[in-house]
C-alpha cells in the first residue's frame, strides 16, 4: 500500500467559547483564545490517501482530482473566513483544530473516489497539529 | 459528535542539551568504533525538537484533546526543565549508567509523560537533528 500526501493552506479566523459555560469559566478554560474579536491562523491542512497505484496510471490517485476537491469541500469553505460563523459543519462545536481535522474527515471521507483517504492532519501552528484517522472499534472522538 | 474517528492532538517542544554515548560494558577501543565522534569524552550537544501527541475522547465542553493550558506546563516540568541546557549524561538521573540515545532519551520522556491526567500520550518523537528523528509509542 502507498501513502499519498497533499497539502494545502487556508487562513481563518475564530475563537473559543463556549455559551454553556459563564463568561468567567470560558476566560479559565480558553485564555486568550477567548476573546470575542476573534484571532486567526495560517491552517495547513495535510490530506493522506492510501491504496495501491493504478496499473495503466502508476498512480494512487488523481492529484489533480484531489487538488480539485480539497479546493471545493475546504478552500472554498473555510479560506478567509471566521470558522465560528461562516463554516456550518463547525457549527455549535468549539473550531479548535481537533474539531477542524475531524469536520474535513467528514466532508472528504465519502468524496475520495480511488483509493481510501487515511489521514487528515491540521497544523494550527507549525508547532501544533492534530490528527484525524479512521480509529479502531471502541475509539470515539 | 465524531464517532468512530480517532483524534490526536500534537505539540512540538524544544530543549538544548549535551550527551556523550558511552557504554560502561565496553571498551573504549569499542566504544570508539561503535559511536565515533559521540563518544568524545567531553560529550556535545543538539538543538532536540520533541513532539508529544496526546489521543483520546474530544471534551464536548472544550473541543479539546486535552488543553495546552495543562499540557505545556506540564511537559515545561516533567521534561524541559529536567533536559533543557544540561548535560544529559550527568544531570538526568534516568542515565546514569544508561547510554543516552536518543531512543533511550524517546523512551525516558514517554514514561515522564504517561502520568499526565487529562489525556492518553500516546507518542514521542524526538528530532535530534533535522536529519534524524525517533519515536517511541511504548
Amino acid at each position: 500500500m502507498i501513502r499519498v500526501t497533499r497539502k494545502v493552506e487556508f487562513s481563518a479566523a475564530h475563537f473559543y467559547h463556549n455559551p454553556n459555560l459563564s463568561a468567567e469559566e470560558n476566560r479559565r478554560i480558553f485564555g486568550k483564545c477567548n476573546n470575542p474579536h476573534g484571532h486567526g491562523h495560517n491552517y495547513v491542512l495535510e490530506v493522506t490517501v492510501a491504496g495501491e497505484p493504478d496499473p495503466t496510471t502508476g498512480m494512487v490517485l488523481d492529484l489533480t482530482e484531489l487538488k480539485a476537491l480539497l479546493q471545493r469541500e475546504v478552500s472554498d469553505r473555510m479560506d478567509h473566513r471566521h470558522l465560528n460563523y461562516e463554516v456550518p459543519e463547525l457549527s455549535g462545536q468549539i473550531p479548535t483544530c481537533e474539531n477542524i481535522a475531524a469536520a474535513i474527515w467528514k466532508l472528504l471521507e465519502p468524496k475520495i473516489a480511488r483509493g481510501k483517504l487515511d489521514r487528515v492532519r491540521v497544523y494550527e501552528s507549525p508547532d501544533l497539529f492534530a490528527d484525524c484517522t479512521a480509529g479502531s472499534n471502541g475509539d470515539r472522538a | 459528535m465524531s464517532r468512530g474517528l480517532k483524534i490526536s492532538l500534537t505539540r512540538r517542544y524544544r530543549f538544548a542539551a549535551s550527551h556523550r554515548l558511552h557504554s560502561p560494558r565496553l571498551s573504549e577501543q569499542e566504544n570508539w568504533r561503535l559511536y565515533g565522534k559521540c563518544s568524545n569524552p567531553r560529550g556535545h550537544g543538539h538543538n532536540y525538537v520533541l513532539e508529544v501527541t496526546v489521543g483520546g475522547p474530544v471534551d464536548p465542553e472544550t473541543g479539546m484533546v486535552a488543553n495546552l493550558a495543562e499540557l505545556d506546563p506540564f511537559v515545561e516540568r516533567e521534561v524541559i526543565e529536567a533536559f533543557d541546557q544540561r548535560n544529559i549524561n550527568e544531570e538526568v538521573p534516568a542515565f546514569e549508567k544508561c547510554v543516552p540515545t536518543t531512543e533511550n532519551v524517546c523512551r525516558e520522556i514517554y514514561r515522564r509523560l504517561q502520568s499526565f491526567p487529562a489525556a492518553r500520550v500516546e507518542r514521542v518523537r524526538i528530532a535530534e537533528t533535522s536529519n534524524n528523528s525517533f519515536e517511541y509509542s511504548g
